[in-house]
């Protein structure tokens, strides 16, 4: 185990932080989009604490990567341009309707129960410690998201449609969990970070597994290959609305 | 000058509530991790009980506040992750406090989370009946849960087992 890293895996290691975060950061700003408007008020709160851990998650592993390269999380956020975010274009798709938040979020649990397994046997201590933290918070999540699966998808004929909508739009996006830079090689190489392919591999059968037994199915369409400097049209207006007020005065302080 | 020991520094963080839990020091929920004291110096560890817990920035800035109105020169608060904060550490006494809050407590799992979140409600802080059910895994904070007594019928806040 090891607490410092010399260059250049320290760079490496911060993008690749960079990236975990503001995936947890734009996932947790689509989903508040649902506070206040949920189907019904149990879920209205079940889904604004998911979005907040979330935001929790985000906020460890911007806090690790200040550690590494200095930046100030807040400043990340809240000052950067649309083109410098790192997030996969799965969470920054617009909210949709019931069934893609749902489908989005399972995908994104079932992805992180996985990974975050895996961040657990990272040699870099901050981020096995922090991995071991997030886990049990996010057997939560995957709970619950697993149980709309089945509820929406074993529901009636147009729940079900829905949710096979949600899925063919969303699904092609996976492939971009294996589009990374190439210095990540050298993070897997020194056991700092997981090998994705293998990850990623047992995460279709998982997700295939859960799918079938909810009576929906995995679309065969092509996967993106974008890298995540790759932003789809919708994202600068997300931005803009997530920095708004951090923007109007910037040197505010509450 | 600054005279305090680190037990000093531990009966003066008994004097500051969880701001969500008021029944509860932050000593008592388990969250301060540990003290030490070199000469006018203060490090105090402590660890949040949910990542995203919005009273925990609270918390940081009160025992600063404390520390320095005792005459600390400087206080470190460190955030620290490892081990993660459980529910098992709730003392029998911290335990009884929140059930007369209304609050109830899961049942010490030592481990075996996924066993606990699935085995559903704690018993009813209200009657103790065990006839409870989760109605909501997700509650007004990110550490509480909702569940219903099916005995004396009426709703009651539980902490999730952690």
């Amino acid at each position: 185990m090891s607490t410092t890293l010399d260059q250049p895996l320290k760079a490496a290691m911060a993008a690749r932080l960079l990236e975990m975060a503001d995936d947890e950061l734009i996932l947790a700003h689509r989903d508040s989009e649902w506070t206040g408007h949920a189907p019904i008020l149990e879920e209205d709160i079940a889904f604004a604490n998911i979005a907040q851990d979330e935001l929790g998650h985000a906020l460890i592993w911007y806090d690790i990567r200040r550690s590494l390269a200095g930046d100030d999380p807040d400043r990340l956020v809240f000052f950067r341009g649309a083109s410098e975010f790192r997030n996969m274009q799965m969470v920054e798709l617009p909210k949709g309707d019931w069934a893609f938040s749902m489908v989005r979020q399972f995908l994104f649990d079932t992805w992180e129960a996985l990974h975050i397994e895996a961040l657990e046997q990272s040699r870099f201590t901050p981020v096995a410690e922090a991995a071991s933290k997030i886990r049990k918070e996010e057997m939560y999540h995957l709970r619950h998201t697993r149980a709309w699966i089945r509820r929406l998808g074993l529901g009636t004929e147009e729940s079900s449609r829905r949710m096979q909508a949600a899925l063919d739009v969303l699904w092609p996006y996976h492939g971009q969990i294996l589009i990374y830079p190439t210095d990540y090689q050298l993070l897997v190489d020194e056991s700092l970070m997981p090998d994705l392919t293998p990850l990623s591999a047992h995460w279709i059968e998982r997700i295939q597994a859960e799918l079938s037994d909810a009576n929906l199915r995995l679309p065969g369409s092509a996967a993106v290959s974008y890298t995540r400097d790759h932003h789809s049209p919708y994202f600068p207006a997300l931005i803009e609305e997530l920095q708004q007020v951090a923007r109007i005065e910037a040197e505010a302080r509450w | 000058m600054f005279r305090l020991s680190d037990k000093g520094v531990w009966e003066a963080l008994e004097d500051i509530k969880d701001p969500e839990i008021p029944v509860l020091s932050i000593v008592e929920l388990g969250v301060v991790r540990s003290v030490s004291v070199n000469d006018d110096q203060v490090l105090v560890e402590i660890t949040p009980t949910f990542s995203a817990c919005p009273a925990y920035h609270v918390m940081v800035s009160r025992v600063k506040a404390k520390l320095r109105e005792l005459g600390a020169g400087q206080v470190e608060v460190r955030t620290i992750l490892s081990p993660p904060w459980t529910t098992d550490w709730l003392s029998d006494v911290a335990r009884e406090k929140l059930r007369q809050f209304g609050l109830a407590v899961p049942v010490r799992h030592g481990g075996e989370l996924e066993k606990a979140i699935e085995s559903g409600a704690a018993a009813c802080p209200y009657c103790g009946s065990s006839n409870t059910r989760q109605t909501n895994s997700f509650g007004c904070t990110p550490c509480r849960a909702i569940a219903y007594c099916s005995d004396c019928r009426q709703p009651f806040e539980q902490l999730k087992p952690l």
